[in-house]
């Protein structure tokens, strides 16, 4: 007797626990199998870019911290850069040094973030993994709080520096940072990377080829698990990168174990990067004083950094005025996520939401 | 706890009663003190298993509600039966209905031929291994009346890998306890004993030394087959929280939901009472101690690992628990049947009878077979771990560093 066999349409969201956010999916599955996947996006645009054409350049600092708010710092050192590029503002060396170490921070709490909801979406009961990044997460929040007072969003820097100098008491507990979080990333890699199940779980799963993260315009981790070296740190280098050392780690394949491989990676080279700041650090002023009301010349500028999930960009159009005319986002979630049909298509269920998870993204980010 | 205690208590209350009524009255109570008892020590499991977690996942855990949070599963209960108790619209009411209690009643049922004492009623029962095996197969149809009747995507794609699991572990699960009766048929007939090799006192009766000291291979599978018909990490399929919201018990919620939970507290306490007899020996232990209170204590021993198990490790995917029951487990209990049945014939012959140095040396010989076979079993279908070279950069975009 032959079954008469159908494929089933599977809502995946926007109310789902591990849609990072509100991210549907319509899923097609044949069996387990998944035979189509049609991302719908939009349930969070908040239309920053349009409210920054309302804002002063200053106040749509305040804006970036909202973007992707797992790294308020990258979002907030790529906008201040591009106005920074587009009035010509000098910024003091100890600034530029402090942006350094608080982006690399921050670069630190998402990869953990990535790394424990990766766990999470595994299956581990209450992501006991999830809990001992949120422990570490939590460290450098404290941090951020002596910095600027605020956790999450930050709005730590300016154009021309940043808001204040660190106090003594942030340098104390970095210190303690530095010299506790190697050992933690071993504890956790020892917890995970030669877990018999997790390899199981991940490897050869969600293959994502070197050329079609190129062609795609994939960045960040994800593009460098496929194997491409490509770290703006190094190809474009700004704020202070040239004068300090780092390796740039790259993945074989590109599957999910790559993925969540290289952010392990990442986060040991931010901490050598971390502590080269500690040590090149110099005294000075922190900040160029901006006229209160700022208007940069008529022009536009691009710039972008390596924010911790990919290349984060600002364009920026002025036409003299105390608002730019026209402010584009190029964020890192957004193109990163384009490549998830060509990911899903083919596996299953159960692979989908790990696929899913190592993508990492955040849904602010991507709705904008 | 013995029937004919309850019997005599009922006689010398009310004398003159007729004995069919007295054995009912006296059945109705015993089991209305083990069912609360048995639920009460799944609330319990409900306290000892989110405080654990907490503690192994550095976090606090319940501990507001009375001392160290005790009372938090009575708050839980509470909650949930103040909830309206919803039925979809779509669902097959009468199914939908039935499907926790179709669940509950066996991990209830279990607790009955257990021998919490050397006279157990029920546990001399002579087909208790039997009973077992058939009330505990009622889960698959209880998972799969919840889903189907819910009319629930999420709930049916849950119940399918389920059943699909429940019915593959419960092939080595059973050849596992096959090879447990053949042991304690041989010693039982030994010793001259006219229990039968399938009654759950037989076997803590055959336990010379514990079964899981004489057979680990068995007790392994047991406990991992086990471990997947409760369907707990890493082999929680039927809810798979992370993909599947919340598996088959998706559309419930109210008191039936509550039953869920309960249940999903209780098969372990279950479980574990099921690997204490069978391997740990049951009541057997210190001398000065009670009997039930030795049970007690290893049936939460059994617990902790598991909870341990739960906090620590990610779940399969659903072809891959297929694969481990089929490739791993299924080759592994038959290597045990045979080896076992082979070896206790070769004690038997030589001079009919088995002494505790002989099992001894059985067991030696079995620790040695058993890590020989998982080795090359693992070694034959086991995952080949990670590459540790370094990779190759791709040509595409690919940045000359100068080396600093």
């Amino acid at each position: 007797m032959a079954f008469k066999t159908e494929p089933v349409t599977i809502n995946l969201g926007p109310q789902h626990p591990s849609t990072h956010g509100v991210f549907r999916l319509k899923v097609t599955f044949d069996g387990e199998q998944i035979v189509d996947a049609e991302p719908v996006i939009g349930y969070m645009h908040r239309g920053t870019e349009k409210l920054a054409e309302e804002r002063s350049y200053v106040q749509i600092v305040t804006l970036t911290d909202r973007l992707d708010w797992v790294s308020s710092m990258t979002n907030n050192l790529a906008y201040v850069r591009t106005v920074e590029k587009l009035a010509n503002i000098d910024v003091p060396i100890r600034a530029r040094y402090l942006r350094v170490l608080c982006s690399e921070l921050q670069r630190i709490a998402s990869h953990l973030i990535a790394t424990g909801f990766l766990m999470q979406e595994l299956g581990t009961f209450g992501g006991t993994p999830l809990m001992y990044c949120f422990r570490e997460r939590e460290k450098i929040l404290d941090m951020f709080e002596m910095l600027c007072g605020a956790r999450i969003t930050l709005s730590y820097m300016r154009p021309g520096g940043l808001v204040q100098d660190a106090p003594p008491e942030f340098w104390e507990r970095l210190k303690i940072f530095q010299k506790e979080m190697p050992g933690y990333v071993d504890e956790l890699e020892s917890l995970i990377s030669d877990n018999e199940v997790v390899l199981a779980r991940t490897k050869n799963v969600g293959i994502l080829s070197d050329r079609v993260a190129v062609d795609s315009s994939v960045t960040g981790p994800m593009l460098r698990a496929s194997g491409v070296r490509w770290d703006l740190r190094k190809a474009d280098p700004y704020e202070v990168y040239n004068s300090l050392h780092f390796e740039i780690p790259i993945g074989s394949v590109g599957d999910t174990f790559d993925r969540y491989f290289v952010r392990i990676n990442e986060i040991r080279e931010s901490i050598k990067i971390i502590n080269q700041v500690v040590e090149q650090i110099p005294t000075g002023p922190i900040r160029t004083e901006i006229p209160y009301f700022f208007k940069p010349p008529i022009g536009n500028a691009y710039t972008s950094v390596e924010a911790p999930k990919g290349e984060l960009g600002f364009y920026l159009v002025s036409d003299g005025g105390i608002s730019p005319y026209r402010c584009h986002i190029r964020s890192p979630s957004f193109i990163n996520l384009t490549v998830l049909k060509d990911l899903l298509v083919g596996s299953t269920m159960a692979d989908l939401i790990v696929v899913f998870g190592s993508i990492d993204i955040v849904m602010g980010e991507v709705d904008r | 706890m013995n029937i004919n205690n309850f019997q005599n208590i009922i006689n010398s209350l009310i004398p003159g009663l007729p004995t069919w009524l007295v054995f009912i009255t006296s059945a109705i109570l015993i089991s209305f003190i083990v069912i609360n008892a048995v639920v009460i020590t799944g609330a319990l499991t409900v306290w000892l298993e989110r405080r654990l977690l907490a503690r192994i996942q550095s976090r606090l855990g319940p501990n507001r509600w009375g001392p160290f949070g005790l009372f938090t599963p009575v708050a839980d209960l509470i909650k949930m039966i103040g909830k309206e108790d919803t039925v979809p619209a779509t669902a097959d009411k009468k199914i939908f209905n039935l499907a926790p209690i179709v669940l509950l009643v066996p991990v209830l049922l279990v607790f009955a031929v257990i021998p919490m004492s050397n006279n157990s009623f029920l546990g001399q029962l002579n087909i208790g291994i039997l009973f077992i095996v058939g009330v505990t197969g009622f889960n698959t149809l209880a998972v799969f009346m919840a889903a189907w009747s819910s009319r629930n995507k999420y709930a049916l794609f849950g119940a399918m890998r389920g059943v699909a699991m429940l019915l593959s572990y419960e092939v080595p699960m059973a050849l596992s306890i096959i090879s447990i009766v053949l042991t304690t048929n041989f010693l039982l007939n030994i010793d001259g004993s006219n229990l039968s090799a399938l009654s759950l006192v037989g076997i803590v009766q055959a336990q010379k030394i514990p079964f899981f000291i004489l057979q680990p291979l068995g007790a392994l599978i047991f406990v991992t087959a086990a471990s997947a018909e409760m369907s707990r990490a890493p082999f929680d399929m039927i809810e798979s929280e992370s993909e599947l919201g919340a598996g088959y018990h998706t559309e419930y919620s109210g008191i039936k939901f509550a039953i869920f939970q309960l249940t999903e507290f209780l098969a372990p306490v279950a479980t574990a009472a099921i690997i204490s007899v069978m391997f740990a020996g049951g009541i057997k232990g210190l001398s000065f101690i009670p009997g039930s209170v030795i049970l007690v204590v290893k049936i939460f021993v059994i617990v902790l690992i598991f909870i341990w198990i739960r906090a620590t490790w990610p779940r399969l995917r659903v072809d891959q628990i297929m694969n481990f029951a089929w490739k791993f487990l299924l080759p592994l209990s038959v290597i045990n049947i045979f080896s076992q049945a082979i070896i206790l014939q070769i004690f038997y012959s030589s001079d009919s009878i088995i002494t505790i140095n002989e099992l001894w040396t059985i067991a030696f010989i079995n620790w040695i077979l058993a890590g020989i076979s998982i080795f090359l079993l693992a070694k034959l279908f086991g995952h080949k771990g990670r590459d540790k070279n370094i990779p190759i950069p791709s040509k595409l975009a690919n940045m000359e560093f100068t080396s600093e």
